[in-house]
């Protein structure tokens, strides 16, 4: 009988969905603050040298978005441009001085028979006269906008001395209703919102993705079977999902280690939530924590040598410490009355967390050095804080009217981005590792 | 071949409700407790909306059968638990902000169904733990399992058998209030008794 329910709830929730038809789920992302005084950069369009039709992929427009949406740069409109020159070209320095662009980017784009292009582009400090960089790359006609984002990384970086975070994914869960049904998609997208991918469908909310190390796997936890909690490991490329920890009570919470051979995770299997390690190989599980208090959240420290994680066992939610080897747990944070769900920064000196401030819930950060916390939104409901790899932006889940959306603000608290669906709420948002 | 008989069979009415698509699971719950009434729709999610579609349609088609007219003779042998003035039809618990200790004006509540379900003990009940939406998700749902079992463990002090007491979590995922005020968030910080017939 249980089996026929189960068959038949499939065969609902399919039918809703035909009849729901397709939820656009491509994040739109806006600047809502950028930084006074951008620095103007002119990204000339690529020259094409191969046969029409060219590829549909504007290399040089992409990346000019690329930078506008870092909140740092602004581009200058094509119509301003007085010369269009590419990577070939003398470039008349006296010329882009005259609109006051500091810097320009100029490149090609050549066809090499096949599906493949070679992209080719120089970057120059305008009024130095000099270049700064040079690069050429050869990819199939499918990794062009990757490569567009590649070179924007590389521009990033010799523009600003920082790595960026542009070649990069962002996993979220979109939440619609489609007829009765609440419809719960966990997606993948470039880190510009374009080539939004369903990795899962279903009718029971998706919490917690977590992208492996190597950024080919996505963690998550899911409320199966009529509230059962377990946790799932999906291949992003194939699609392919494995269950990993269904134990009875609650099972949630992943968050990789950083050699991606374990799995941290909250279980309440021995009758309350506990922070626990699954050696994803052996299957072992190893209990870090013994708590009567709720212990759940686990983050790693980049070192792999220690798990931060939320605990009430002090009366109100608190981020704690506690070595991976074993050991006491260690509180981490006084201020306020509510601080949960930590994210690590890529270099290990900053955690950010969801603290409460005057009955709103934001996102902060602490310094773990001086032990500094700095409130870095202005939300009421945050959540679910994500470090770029870069460690420049915090990602997080917000809401805007009675809609779930996803924001972004930079670590210096001075560029703000806003990522919003068509239709439907979108959160639980993770930056993925940097593309290797 | 007859697995796929019923499937079609019990598939339809959840179509038909399909089209008339206006009292949703949510709303059915708000108005519930806004009314003062007490019975709650289970929130145990598709799965449970599913089965409901279907086994409402053949409940109501017995009530029919069966005929107002006869309600006297019938009130002697009404199940405890579908008499609507019995306690036992209270079947939600609220609970204060980041709380699980459950409030006096509870007790009583929670003592009938102890009492009944400690004399009945083939009769198995799914306990849901739920809360507000603020905070973060994991904590939530820790917290909403928290809040299932104080439920759990005041009835098992009573004589109730564990094992006839299941716990779930949805957390924050499943307000029975929609709103971001007060209002809401009291109504959503709740445990419900789900009985399994």
């Amino acid at each position: 009988m249980r089996k026929l329910k189960k068959s038949l709830l499939y065969i609902v929730v399919l039918t809703l969905s035909l009849l729901g038809g397709a939820v656009h789920a491509a994040l739109n992302i806006e600047i809502t603050q950028g930084i006074e005084g951008a620095v103007p950069v002119a990204v000339v369009p690529f020259k094409w040298t191969g046969p029409e039709p060219r590829p549909p992929q504007d290399i040089a427009k992409i990346i000019s978005n690329n930078l506008a949406r870092s909140g740092r740069f602004e581009p200058l409109p094509e119509k301003d441009m007085l010369a269009r020159p590419d990577s070939d070209s003398d470039i008349n320095f006296k010329n882009w001085r005259l609109i006051d662009s500091d810097y320009l980017v100029v490149g090609n784009i050549d066809y090499l028979g096949g599906d493949r292009y070679r992209i080719r582009f120089r970057i120059y400090d305008v009024f130095k006269g000099k270049q700064l960089d040079g690069y050429m790359m050869s990819v199939s006609g499918t990794r062009l906008r990757r490569a567009a984002h590649h070179a924007s990384d590389i521009i990033y970086e010799a523009l600003t001395g920082e790595p960026g975070a542009f070649n990069t994914e962002v996993a979220y869960v979109t939440a619609s209703d489609v007829g009765k049904q609440r419809r719960y998609t966990l997606w993948v997208a470039d880190s510009d919102g374009h080539n939004a991918q369903a990795l899962m469908n279903s009718s029971e909310p998706i919490l917690t993705p977590a992208w492996s190390p190597d950024g080919k796997k996505l963690a998550y936890s899911s409320l199966e079977d009529g509230g059962h909690q377990v946790v799932f490991v999906q291949e992003v490329a194939s699609g392919r999902r494995q269950l990993v920890s269904s134990n009875i009570g609650l099972n949630g919470a992943p968050a990789w280690s950083p050699d991606g051979k374990s799995l941290a995770l909250s279980m309440s299997k021995d009758g309350n939530p506990e922070i626990y390690v699954i050696d994803l190989v052996s299957k072992k599980i190893r209990r870090l924590t013994r708590h009567w208090a709720i212990d759940t959240e686990p983050a790693w420290m980049p070192d792999g040598k220690s798990i931060i994680f939320t605990s009430d066992r002090g009366g109100r939610p608190q981020l704690y410490r506690v070595p991976v080897s074993g050991g006491k747990a260690k509180r981490l944070t006084y201020e306020g009355s509510y601080n949960a769900r930590a994210a690590v920064s890529p270099d290990g000196k900053k955690v950010a967390m969801i603290h409460r401030v005057n009955g709103d819930y934001r996102v902060a950060v602490l310094e773990l050095e001086t032990g500094y916390l700095r409130v870095m939104t202005d939300g009421a409901l945050d959540e679910s804080p994500s470090f770029a790899p870069n460690g420049s932006m915090i990602l997080y889940a917000t809401n805007s009217g009675m809609r779930g959306v996803l924001a972004a603000v930079s670590v210096d608290g001075r560029v703000r981005q806003r990522l919003t669906v068509q239709e439907g709420d979108v959160r639980e948002p993770a930056w993925s590792p940097f593309n290797k | 071949m007859k697995f796929w008989a019923k499937a079609a069979f019990a598939i339809l009415p959840a179509l038909l409700l399909l089209g008339c698509g206006t009292s949703g699971e949510v709303k059915d719950e708000t108005a519930g407790v806004a009314g003062g009434a007490t019975e709650v729709t289970t929130g145990e999610g598709s799965s449970a909306s599913t089965r409901g579609a279907g086994e409402d349609s053949g409940l109501a088609g017995e009530r029919m059968g069966g005929g107002a007219e006869a309600e006297e003779e019938v009130i002697a042998t009404v199940d405890p638990l579908d008499d609507p003035s019995s306690l036992l039809s209270k079947r939600v618990i609220y609970f204060d902000f980041d709380r699980s200790d459950i409030k006096d004006e509870f007790r009583d509540i929670l003592n009938a169904h102890a009492e009944y379900l400690a004399s009945h003990p083939s009769v198995n009940v799914t306990i849901e733990g739920h809360t507000d939406e603020r905070g973060t998700r994991e904590y939530n749902i820790a917290l909403g399992e928290r809040r299932a079992n104080a439920v759990k463990r005041m009835l098992t002090l009573q004589g109730v058998s564990a094992s006839q007491i299941r716990v779930i979590s949805y957390g924050e995922e499943r307000p029975a209030a929609l709103g971001h005020d007060e209002r809401a968030w009291a109504l959503n910080r709740r445990a419900i008794i789900v009985y399994l017939r």
